[in-house]
Order: structure tokens, then sequence, then C-alpha cells
């Protein structure tokens, strides 16, 4: 067995650095890395190969192919490059490849080689050509930077939410410059230029010279820059071979080496691990490869092929036709552990295994260890693990998985579709469902409504049957991606699946079924929903088919009559006489006869509208009861004219009152015959109204001219309301026996009353005059009830 | 007087959180408007309002001036303007008229609108057709439930009745079912769920999904309220048609109780002012007395004056430290009672309604309940319309006449409707229409009266037509069939002699012994078999059949304690009457019952709400 630190290299004193396989990569590259252009996504993301035929004089004929392969060489797409010239490739954050045109079109396709999109980055970059262009990310998404055929430069920090920004001009650039790059500091991209012996930085404003501190002088001109993944560090490769260390915002040198290489590098890029304090460049040459740092010796490997680097978070992964290896440094955990006595080869599972077979040893003898830790630790390292596998092909490590966290991975894992190994990692890692697995079958569900060589039945059933009613699925989701995929009829059917109505309703409406909506959106009960709903008809239908559907939607149909009353009363009236709801449209006159119209003549076409209304909705009473309100509503307007006052809109009841009132007798008996005024009703009011004006003798008058068709009970009652005690009196006299007592009460003649009350022999009549019985007074009376009660009784 | 609780009876839960939440997030709402700003409050809100938030808070996030929305241009100054409204389209136009006036004017200012408790579609499509919906930015208020005592939460939404029960909008169907998920997250899950009426059922069926969509917040969660019965107004309307004669009720019949409190006028007080007073259980006296028959509180009252008055007189003959002593804790106890005998003072109402006329209204309630003398009844009503007693009072008459009767006889119907229109004015056609569609006033079809057989085949018939009914109301093919299940469910206590108000032996007691509410029957019948289980033909009676439900999930978790706590929820409105009898119920039974509402009402604001009026 080999040793585990064989493959460890010594940087200094203090670090040691190691680089190991990944994979042994079988995929049949046609073409020399050299001649194509390359692009490798972090976080051990795909590889993206073009091979660039637009370099070399060949015949443009020749079209190209754009090869995408996932980090272990399977081949996830190929396809002929059909459109203008690349200049560049790159991946977004969202491993989206974004190929930069010359014209500066770029072209952006998913990681199955799917067109996705494309944007220009501008006419000036159009008229000027695009000379170099980088892909650069940073914490609000990924970026495009261009050089111009003009040498200048425009970036868009975020090509998800594209501004253009053209940056100032470098004066007196006359070529384009030896190297440059994206810097990114305080939220802001900035980019970092090399013409001959100067720098310069170029921020949104302004261009200005810089000077990295502690430089080397003799420099005439810089080969290379490379910053590193996290932006902090920035190192420059001089034409003497010397390489410069620091911090990007170049204001502190962190080391330098000096390489005595004189021929430019391939590339050159960071190796460092976060939290670390040792800091390295990785510098690549033909068939060399350099690791420096803070030591005055280097690393050397040897490159058997033509290779490409891949800077990642904590290390530089490194591929070529025939490997793909890590070079890291090696963490401080396992230099103590393997430090000194040591086996073994270096893959990282290994490594992992070993240690986790030291802490599942060690940790017996520790009593309060919570194994919280130790089993999370085991999860994630049988995920990465999982991952690694070569027909997934993505090698992360510990720190770079922690950094992309398990979601991130798992949209990943969604997007290569590799659908059951992200259910089973969710799974295991016991993820909440809404989060995990039902995330998962919903990507799962709305790839797979775009398969369209299957059936609607099939797509819709296949879905339902695996998801079921998986919590936090949203089958409203999954319909509108297939609506969106021209699949109408299959959306309608994934809708049915949906148990939430209201969640089916804006896509059915986007959907134009504006109808099925309206049903869904009752169901639901929100009656927001229906609203916006009826909306959507109203626009959408004429006006006669729109008041169709509602008079089959009587829950629509009361909330949009509410709408009407409030805002549209024309279409209130419209919606009636649609329905011929002959009823509601004569109210509905009705209501204008006193809301809406004012002069007389119009309150009585109202009215007459109304009436008619009534007649055709077999409503008689009310279509009387409006008519005799016409003639009332005339006949009051002359009243006014002839004698003043105010008689408009009073009741029938107290138009005739204020006519008694006012001394008109004669008007308001001809009134009283003229609409049938009941008796009872006239004599109450004429009783009332005369008591109300004391007009004592009128009153008795009035009682002696015919029989009281009300009794003269009310009589008493009213006069003793007007404490007056003396007319009361009167007409107690005249009240029928049946009253007599309450009448004899009511004007205090409680002897009497209890005479009466013995003489019927009435044992209620007795207690009532009793309980009117006080002081003194009454006492005799009291005791005469009392013997009469006795004697009562005796019988 | 005043019964205690048995003591097993269960603590009921702290609902002041509810006002607490409602206040912090109107705070909050509040500040998202930084500065100075002017508030307009809508009329129906600021009672509620005040139960929460007094001016002083409203201030201290500041609130500059407060204004009532009403139809007049406002005059406010201020820069930024919060108006605090229900969802109304008039509201929404108030609105409109002064930005769009301020606009004319060159102004602009920052405007917003908090809808309380949601906000509706259309109200912001008025905003938009108004051409100010980029003007004003729009908040909700989410301030459904007011805890106006420790067992009464009300809505405060008394249009709920007109919107539902006569227009047919079920807008606030969602904001009921909102209220109860609020109430399943805070107080657990509701073990035991019973309820009757379309509405009931819908509001029951939305809240559901609300739980579900929420899924897992409830659960796991231990009930603390065991039961919960949800019940239509329209379920029973001859209830809350019934002059109410407890004292609680009788002083909302008289004095209007307006968001749990009163206001006294100056024949109460005797004195120049008015006076308004807080009605609630915190109220010691008036504790004692609400549930009680009216015709013993006044005993009482006298009782406790007396009382009043030799611990007033034991002033005498104290030295200074007793009479520190009485003041610091006596007085405090003593003031307050004292000005709860302003109470005392109601003697105004009993001055009113011991009066021959209330005896004789009571007697005829009673004869319609029972089924009596109705031509003689039907003669009281009519001399009443004629009198122009009240339009209210007589419009009251006339529905408790129509339902206790299944409908009017049609000679009636035409002469009492036409006595009322020349008494009263003819706008009331439309009232009597609103009152026809809500099933409250109508007509005996020909050969209505209930016979054995009749009954049968009116079965078939109504069964048949459920089927068919898909309008939205189907009140128009209901009748009302209160004498059928009146007799099936026994609400009318048989007496031999007096009944003993005093010491109340059913829940008839409410009603001078006369009448068991029909809903609080209900209920009782319900929790009695946990179930609706022998209940059909009630059911069925009350046009119901597909509206009665029940759902109980395991009671493992609920403590025995929470199932004897009920939460009874009234769509439409409940009275203080139906709380006093349940209450009762409640202490007869060692249970205690919870009240929500969507407000409280009364024959009174029943009436209103059906009646057409003149703007």
């Amino acid at each position: 067995m080999d040793c585990y630190t064989a493959n460890w290299n010594p940087l200094g004193d203090s670090a040691f650095y190691r680089k190991y396989e990944l994979y042994s990569m079988d995929w049949d590259l046609k073409e020399e890395l050299r001649d194509c252009l390359v692009a490798a996504a972090p976080y051990g993301g795909p590889i993206a190969l073009l091979r660039n035929p637009w370099r070399k004089e060949k015949a443009a004929s020749v079209r190209p192919v754009l090869d995408i392969y996932s980090a272990s060489g399977m081949p996830l797409a190929s396809l002929l490059w059909k459109s203008g010239p690349v200049v560049s490739l790159g991946w977004s954050a969202e491993e989206e490849l974004l190929c930069v045109q010359e014209d500066g079109a770029v072209l952006v396709y998913g990681l199955h080689g799917d067109f996705r999109r494309h944007f220009s980055m501008g006419n000036e970059v159009l008229q000027n050509r695009v000379l170099d262009a980088r892909i650069f990310h940073t914490e609000f998404g990924s970026g495009v930077a261009i050089l111009t055929g003009a040498h200048r430069f425009t970036l868009s920090a975020n090509v998800g939410d594209l501004k253009l920004r053209r940056m100032p001009e470098v004066p007196g650039l006359q070529s384009a410059p030896s190297c440059w790059t994206v810097l990114c500091q305080d939220r802001v991209a900035h980019i970092l230029l090399a013409v001959g012996p100067d720098l310069y930085l170029l921020d949104h404003a302004a261009c200005s010279a810089v000077t990295p501190p502690g430089l080397a002088p003799g420099v005439s001109s810089f080969l290379q820059m490379a910053v590193s993944f996290t932006y902090r560090h920035l190192a420059l490769f001089t034409d003497t071979g010397y390489i410069w260390m620091g911090t990007a915002s170049l204001k502190e040198k962190l080391c330098e080496f000096n390489c005595n290489i004189r021929a430019p590098p391939k590339q050159m890029v960071w190796c460092s691990r976060p939290r670390s304090k040792e800091r390295a460049v990785v510098v690549a040459w033909e068939r060399r490869l350099m690791v420096v740092g803070d030591a005055p010796e280097s690393i050397q490997f040897v490159l058997d092929e033509d290779s490409y680097l891949v800077p990642e978070l904590d290390g530089v992964r490194i591929f070529s036709r025939s490997t793909h290896e890590f070079l890291h440094e090696v963490p401080a955990a396992s230099e103590e552990i393997f430090k000194i006595a040591s086996m073994a080869p270096g893959a990282l599972l290994l490594e992992a295994q070993k240690e986790y077979e030291a802490a599942s040893f060690g940790k017996c003898f520790l009593d309060r260890f919570p194994p919280d830790s130790f089993v999370h630790m085991c999860q994630d390292l049988r995920v990465l693990n999982a991952v690694r596998d070569y027909h997934i092909g993505i090698p992360l490590t510990y720190s770079q998985y922690k950094q992309l966290t398990i979601q991130v991975l798992l949209d990943r894992l969604v997007l290569r579709r590799l659908y059951p190994l992200a259910i089973q990692i969710c799974e295991y890692l016991r993820l909440p469902e809404v989060q995990g697995v039902s995330r998962i079958l919903a990507h799962w569900a709305c790839y797979k409504v775009q398969q369209k060589d299957v059936s609607d039945e099939d797509v819709a059933r296949a879905i339902n049957q695996k998801l079921g009613d998986t919590p936090g699925v949203s089958y409203s989701d999954i319909a509108a991606r297939a609506y969106g995929c021209g699949r109408t009829e299959l959306a309608i059917k994934l809708l049915e699946y949906e148990p939430r109505s209201g969640e089916q309703v804006p896509l059915l409406l986007k959907m134009k079924r504006s109808k099925l909506a309206l049903s869904k959106a009752i169901e639901s009960g929100d009656t927001d929903l229906v609203f916006t709903v009826l909306l959507h008809l109203k626009n959408e239908l004429n006006r006669g088919d729109f008041f169709m559907t509602l008079r089959n939607q009587p829950m629509a149909l009361s909330l949009y009559r509410q709408f009407c009353k409030h805002q549209e009363l024309e279409t209130l009236k419209d919606l009636y006489n649609q329905d011929d709801n002959h009823q509601e449209l004569g109210s509905f006159h009705i209501r204008a006869s006193y809301a809406a119209e004012e002069r007389i003549e119009g309150r009585v076409a109202a009215l007459q509208t109304a009436a008619d209304a009534f007649y055709k909705a077999k409503n008689e009473f009310a279509a009387k009861a409006t008519e005799d309100q016409m003639r009332l509503l005339r006949l009051q307007r002359r009243l006014e004219d002839e004698l003043g006052g105010q008689f408009l809109d009073l009741s029938l009841h107290d138009t005739v009152t204020t006519l008694i009132l006012g001394g008109h007798n004669k008007r308001a008996e001809q009134l009283a015959r003229d609409f049938r005024i009941p008796d009872k009703r006239l004599w109450w009011l004429k009783l009332t109204a005369l008591a109300d004006l004391e007009d004592w003798e009128e009153l008795e008058k009035f009682s002696k001219s015919k029989k009281s068709p009300i009794g003269y009970l009310p009589f008493v009652e009213i006069c003793m309301k007007q404490h007056n005690k003396y007319e009361a009196k009167k007409y107690a006299s005249r009240v029928g026996p049946e009253q007599k007592v309450k009448a004899l009460l009511l004007v205090g003649d409680v002897a009497q009353a209890a005479d009466v009350a013995i003489e019927h022999r009435n044992e209620a009549e007795l207690s009532l005059v009793l309980s009117h019985c006080t002081g003194a007074t009454d006492g005799a009376t009291a005791d005469k009830i009392q013997r009469a009660r006795a004697q009562a009784q005796k019988k | 007087m005043a019964f205690p609780h048995r003591p097993d009876a269960p603590e009921l839960p702290d609902f002041s959180m509810l006002k607490r939440l409602a206040r912090d997030q109107l705070i909050y709402l509040l500040e998202q408007l930084p500065g100075k700003k002017d508030l307009f409050i809508e009329a129906d809100l600021m009672s509620p309002l005040d139960r929460i938030a007094n001016v002083s808070i409203l201030k201290q996030h500041e609130v500059d001036k407060l204004y009532k929305v009403e139809n007049k241009p406002a005059l406010s100054s201020n820069e930024q303007l919060c108006f605090l409204v229900r969802p109304r389209i008039k509201n929404m136009r108030y609105i409109a008229s002064l930005v769009n006036a301020d606009k004319l004017a060159g102004r602009t200012r920052k405007y917003k609108v908090i809808f309380s408790p949601q906000k509706f579609y259309a109200c912001e499509m008025v905003l938009e057709e108004e051409g100010i919906y980029g003007d004003v930015s729009c908040d909700e208020w989410a301030f459904s439930l007011l805890p106006l005592d420790v067992d009464l939460l009300s809505m405060e939404l008394p249009e709920f009745f007109r919107d539902y029960f006569l227009e047919g909008d079920q807008r606030w169907i969602n904001t009921v079912a909102q209220a109860l998920h609020l109430l399943s997250t805070l107080y657990g899950p509701f073990p035991n769920c019973y309820g009757i009426g379309r509405c009931a059922k819908m509001a029951y069926e939305l809240w559901r999904n609300l739980e579900e969509e929420e899924d897992g917040e409830t659960k796991g969660r231990r009930p603390e309220i065991g039961h919960i019965f949800l019940l239509d107004r329209d379920v029973d309307f001859v209830t809350a048609l019934c002059s109410q004669v407890v004292y609680e009720g009788l002083v909302d019949d008289t004095f209007r109780i307006k968001c749990g409190s009163v206001d006294f006028g100056p024949e109460v007080t005797s004195s120049d002012k008015s006076l308004k007073v807080l009605l609630n259980a915190e109220d010691k006296v008036f504790n004692e007395i609400r549930n009680e028959h009216f015709s013993n509180v006044f005993g009482f009252l006298s009782q406790k004056a007396r009382n009043l008055q030799a611990q007033y007189d034991r002033r005498r003959g104290m030295d200074i430290k007793q009479m520190k002593n009485f003041v610091s804790q006596e007085l405090k106890g003593l003031k307050q009672e004292h000005r709860l005998l302003n109470i005392g003072a109601c003697e105004s109402i009993m001055k009113k309604k011991t009066k021959q006329d209330f005896q004789e209204l009571i007697k005829t309630e009673h004869a319609l309940l029972e089924g009596f003398n109705i031509r003689e009844s039907t003669s009281y009503i009519e001399e009443h319309i004629d009198r122009q007693v009240s339009p209210i009072e007589s419009l009251r008459l006339m529905c408790l006449l129509s339902i206790t009767e299944n409908g009017l006889i049609p000679k009636d119907y035409r002469s009492l409707k036409t006595q009322y229109l020349q008494s009263y004015g003819p706008e009331h056609l439309l009232t009597f229409s609103n009152l026809r569609r809500a099933g409250l006033l109508t007509e005996q079809a020909p050969g209505d009266t209930l016979t054995a057989v009749e009954s049968k085949v009116s079965k078939l018939v109504t069964d048949k037509a459920a089927g068919k009914i898909t309008d939205a109301f189907s009140s128009l093919a209901k009748r009302s069939n209160f004498r059928a299940i009146s007799k099936k469910l026994n609400l009318i206590p048989r007496v031999d002699g007096e009944y003993d108000l005093k010491v109340p032996r059913d829940m008839a007691y409410v009603f001078g012994g006369a009448y068991v509410p029909l809903s609080c029957r209900i209920i009782e019948q319900v929790l009695e078999r946990r179930s609706w289980q022998g209940l059909d033909e009630v059911v069925r009676l009350l046009n119901c059949s597909d509206f009665a439900f029940t759902d109980m999930t395991k009671e493992d978790k609920a403590s025995s304690e929470s199932l004897r706590l009920i939460l009874v929820v009234f769509l439409g409105g409940c009275t203080f009457s139906e709380i006093s009898a349940l209450r009762f119920l409640g202490r007869e039974k060692g249970y205690r019952f919870i009240f929500l509402t969507t407000a409280v009402t009364n024959s009174a604001r029943l009436m209103e709400a059906m009646s057409e009026v003149k703007a």
C-alpha cells in the first residue's frame, strides 16, 4: 500500500499541497483542448467545448460542434453550431451556458443544449465587434464583460437583469491590453487591465492608473493576471517571470515569487482554501504546472497532456483528455492526522472513510460528545459520495457543498433530470416535503409535460400517479408549464387534480376558459376571485352572453348586482331586463322615483314604469299601490299649490293628519274617501289629530258622529295623555262594559271601577283594581273588594 | 340572583390576545406612513377602534387629527392622509372625491387606505375607475374579532345580515372563515364541529380549506375549546324578532348597546349629561343582573341601593384613619357600584316597559308564539299600524305573525301591507319586497295549512325542489314550519301555575317562561346527542336537510375541561336573549359557552336592515 502522504507536496514550512485524480476521462475527444473554446462551471459543474474553427483560417463552411459534458466526461449534449462566430464561452451561476458571439450577441443554452434565449450587448459592441469576453460571478448573479475592437469595455453585472454599462475610455490606449480581468469590490464590478508596464483600474466613472505596492522593478509588460474565487486576491505575472501576489484592492502585497520562466503562461489561477492563511497560485504552461506561494521553492508538476484549469472555492480542478484531477492545500485536520505516520492513496473518499473510522472509534471514548455533528457529517459524506459517482459527475468537496447548500445541489440534480437520486437524497436527509420531495416531483412533472410524444391522458395520469396529493405540489404550476408548451388540453386535465379551486382560476383565464374559471372561482368561495373572473368575462363576451352566463351563476349574479347597485345603476336595470325580472325592475323604478328623480313629472313617470313592470310581474298589489302613490303625489302637489305648506312625500296617513291639523277637515274626509282609508284608521287618525289640536269640541262632535269603530277607550286614553281628565271622564262613561274598568281606572275613579268589577264578578278585574288602590284614600275601596272576593268564594 | 357557575365549570380562554394582535397590527400599519398624518375613520369603525386603541395611542404614532368619514369635503391641511374604512364602494368614492379635488387644486399629498377587516377587489376597481389607484396605497387591517366581553366576540359586521340573507352576497363568508382560522391557530383545533344553515356550511368548508393549506400549524396543539357550533340566523328568525325581557336584552332594545357600551341619556342619568357606560362582566352589579328577567331586576337594584346607602352611612362616626381606609378600599368598589346604579335609573325602562302597552305587546307576542287567538293578534297589529306606533315595531309584529303562521293568509297579507304603506309611506313597498325575499314576510300559498297528509306531500315537494334550487337564495321556496318545529322541540313549555322567573326552570325564562328560543334549543339538542341524529325531521322542517353537518375528530388530546367549552357562531347576528339563555344552559349542565357573532343584533336592527329608507 502506498503511503497516504505520498502525494503531499510541501510548500514552505507550513503547507502541503496534494493533487489526486477525480475521474479518468473517457470522453473520446476528437479535438485537442487547445483547439477548442473551453468553459467549465465551478462547483464540479459541466464542461462545454466548442471547437473553434474561426481561430484558424479553415473553411467557414465547416459547422463547429458544441459539446457539453459532465465533469466526469459523460456527454450531456451535442449540437451543431449554426450561429455566428463565438469569442467566448462561460457558465452562469444557474448552469446556463453563455456563448458570446463576435457581434455581441449572447446566446444562452441549457445544460442539455436546449436554447433558452439570447440578448445583445449593445450597438457599440455590434459595430466594433468583440475582441475578448469574460463571464464572471458575483453575489448578484453572473455577469459578462466585453472588450471591443475599439478597445472599450462594456459590461453587465447580471445577465438575469440586463443593464449594460459602457466603461470609460482608457486614455491613449492604441492596442488591446496585454491582459485584463474583472474585479469585484464593494459590490461593484471593475476592470483591471494592463498596458505595457502600466495597470489601469476602470470603474463606471473613471479610469485610474494603479501601481501594486512592492512590485519588483524592471517590468515592461504584464502577461497574466488572476483574481481569486472570492475576489479578495490578485496575482500578476510579468514578462520577467516574476509573480506578484497581493490583495485585489492593490493596497497590500502578500508575497512574490520569481519563477524565471519568461514564456507567457497558458493559465494562472488561485489555489487557496477558505479560512486558511496559505496563499498560492497555480500557473500552467504547455507542459508544466507550478504551485507558487510565500515560499522560496515552488511545487512543480509535469503535464503529460494539454490541460485546463478550473478555479474552485478551495482548490483547482485540472482536466485533460484522459484525467480530471483536483489540486488543493491539504486541510489542517488531515495534516494533523496523517503528517507523521501515514498510508494509502489519495482519494478523498478513502480519506473520508479513514476519518470516519477514526472518529467513530474515537467517539466511543467520549461521554459527552453530541452525536448530531457526527451523524450529519456522515450523511453529508454519503451525499457527496453519491453525487460524485461517475454517472452523476458532480465532484464536490465538503466546503464547496456547504457553500453551495443542499437546496442548490438538489436544483442541480433536477437540472440534470436526476429526479430519483434527488428524491433519494431528500428522503435520506429527511428534508421537509415541501422543500424536498414535493419540489422535485413538481420539477419532474414540469419536465414530463414537455414530452410531446406522450399523449395528454398518459402524461396526466403518470403525473397524478406519482404526485398523488403530495403536500406542497402545485398542480396549477405544472399545468401552467403544460400550457406554456402549448398543451392546453393537458393543462386542463392537470388542473382537475388541483385541490384548491382558487389556484385553478388564473390559468384558466389565461387559457381563455373563462366560464370554467367562473365556476371554479365560485367553488373557491373567494368572492374577489369571482369578481376578477366577472370583469374578464365582461370584457371578453358581448353584453348578452355575459348576462346569460351570470344568469346561470346566482352567486356571481348577486355579487355583480351588489356592485352595480353602488356603481353602475344602468347595468343593473339591463340585468333585470335581460332576465325579465319585472318584480325587481319595478322595485328599481320605485327607488328611482324618489332617489334619482326630482321633478314631480319625472317621479310620476318612474312610478308609472314601475307599475307597468309590476303588472307584468303579476304583482297586482304592488301595481295598485304604486298607482295610488302616483295619485297621492299629484294630489300632494296640488295641495301644496293650493294650501301652501309641506305635503310632498308624506304618507297618506300623515297627509290626512296634516290636513286636519291645518283645519281642512273637508279635504281630509275627501282624501280619506278617495283612498278608501278604513274607518278604524280614520277614527284613530282624527282622534289623535284633534286631541293634538286640543279641539275638544270638535272631538266630542266627532265622537258622536256615529258609533266608534274603535270603541271609546282610546278616547279616554288620548284625553288622559293630554292631561284632560274632564274630557276623559266624558268618554269613560261611554266605554263598553268589557273595558269599563280599565277606562275608570285611567280617569282615576278607583271606587267606581271597583263597583263595576264587583258587579262583573271578574277576578282579573278585581285584582287590577286592587293593584291601583294606593294610599289611605282607597282603603275603603280595597276593603270592599276584599269583602266581595270573600263573598264570591263562599258561594 | 346571579346564579353562580358550577364549581366544575371550565375556565374561559383569554381573548384579550385578540385585542393586542389587532392593536399591534394597526400600529404597524400606521407606522408604514411615517410622519404626521390625519386619520379619517368610518363612523362604524369608531367604536370598535376605541376598544382597541385610544386616541393617545394613535397620537403616539403620529396621528395628528381625527376625522369622521362623511359626505363632506375634508378640511385637513395635513400632507399625509390615512383612511380607516370598511371595504365599501361609497367610501371609495368619498376618497376619490377628496383625492381628485386635491389634484384639481394642484396639490400632492400622500394617501393611504386601510381596509378593515379586508379589502375587496371591487373597491380597488372603483379606485381605478376614479383614476386614483396609483395615488393611494392600500392595506388591510385584519381586525375581525373584537372581544366585547369575556365570553363574547363580535365581528362588528352588522351588514353581514343584509348582504348575505337579503342580497345573497357571499363576500363576508371568507372573512368569517379567516376569523375562525385565527381562533384555531390561537386556541387550538376544535375537535367537534356542528353546524346548520347554508352559510354555516360554506363558512365551515372555507375554513377547513384554510386549515388544510396551512397544515401543521395547529397540529399537535391541545384544543382549548372542545366544540364549535355554527348557526345561520335564518334558521331561527323568531327568537330574534321577539321583544327582549332579559335585562341586557332589554337595555339593548331600549337604549341600543353599541360595541359593548351604552349611552344613557339625561332621562336615565337624572342630570343634564349623557353618560357612556361600558357593560360587561367586569361590572359587578351589571354582571349579576344582566341575565335576569327584568321583573326581578328592579327589586334587586333597590336592595343594592339600600345596602349602598347603609355603607355610605357608616362614614359617620369614623375617625380619620378609618375614614382613610374606607376611602381607599371600599369606596373604590362602592363608587363603581354607584355609577352602575345609574342603571337603577333604568327606572326609565321600567316605567316604559311595565306600562300596559308593553304588557299587551308581550301578551300578543306570546299568543303568536303559541299560535292561539290569531285573529285577535292580527287586529292588534292592525291597530298598531293604524296608530303609527312605530314603523319598525309594526313591521316586526307582521314578520312574527308571518313566520309563526307559515305566512299570512292572502287577505291579511294585502290589508296589513296596505295599512302599513298608508301609515308609514309608500317606499316600504320595497321593504316588503325585501322581507318576502328573505322569507320574513310571506303569503300563504292556497291550502298551506299543515295537516299530517299535507306535510308529507310538502316533504316530497321540498325535497324535489331542493335538488333543483340553484338560486343562492332559496328562501322564497322556504316555509318556516314554526308551529311544527315548536311542537317537535317542545318550545312552548307547559306551565302549571305561575312560572317563577326568580328560579328559572329552563331557557324559556328569557321570554317570561313562554318560549324556549329555537336557536338555543337546537344547540342544546345537538350537544346532548353530539350529532344531528334523531333530529332529521326538525332539520327537514328547518329546510336545512343539506346544510346540517357534524365533524368529529379524535378527542384523545382534548381535556375534559375543554370539552365543556363550546363556541357558538351566529352568522347574521345573535341577541342578548340567546346569550342569556345559553349562559343559563351552561350553568345547568356545567358547560361554558363562548359566543362569536357577526354582530349583536335585536329585532329592531333586523327590521332596519330590511327596510328601505329614503336617503
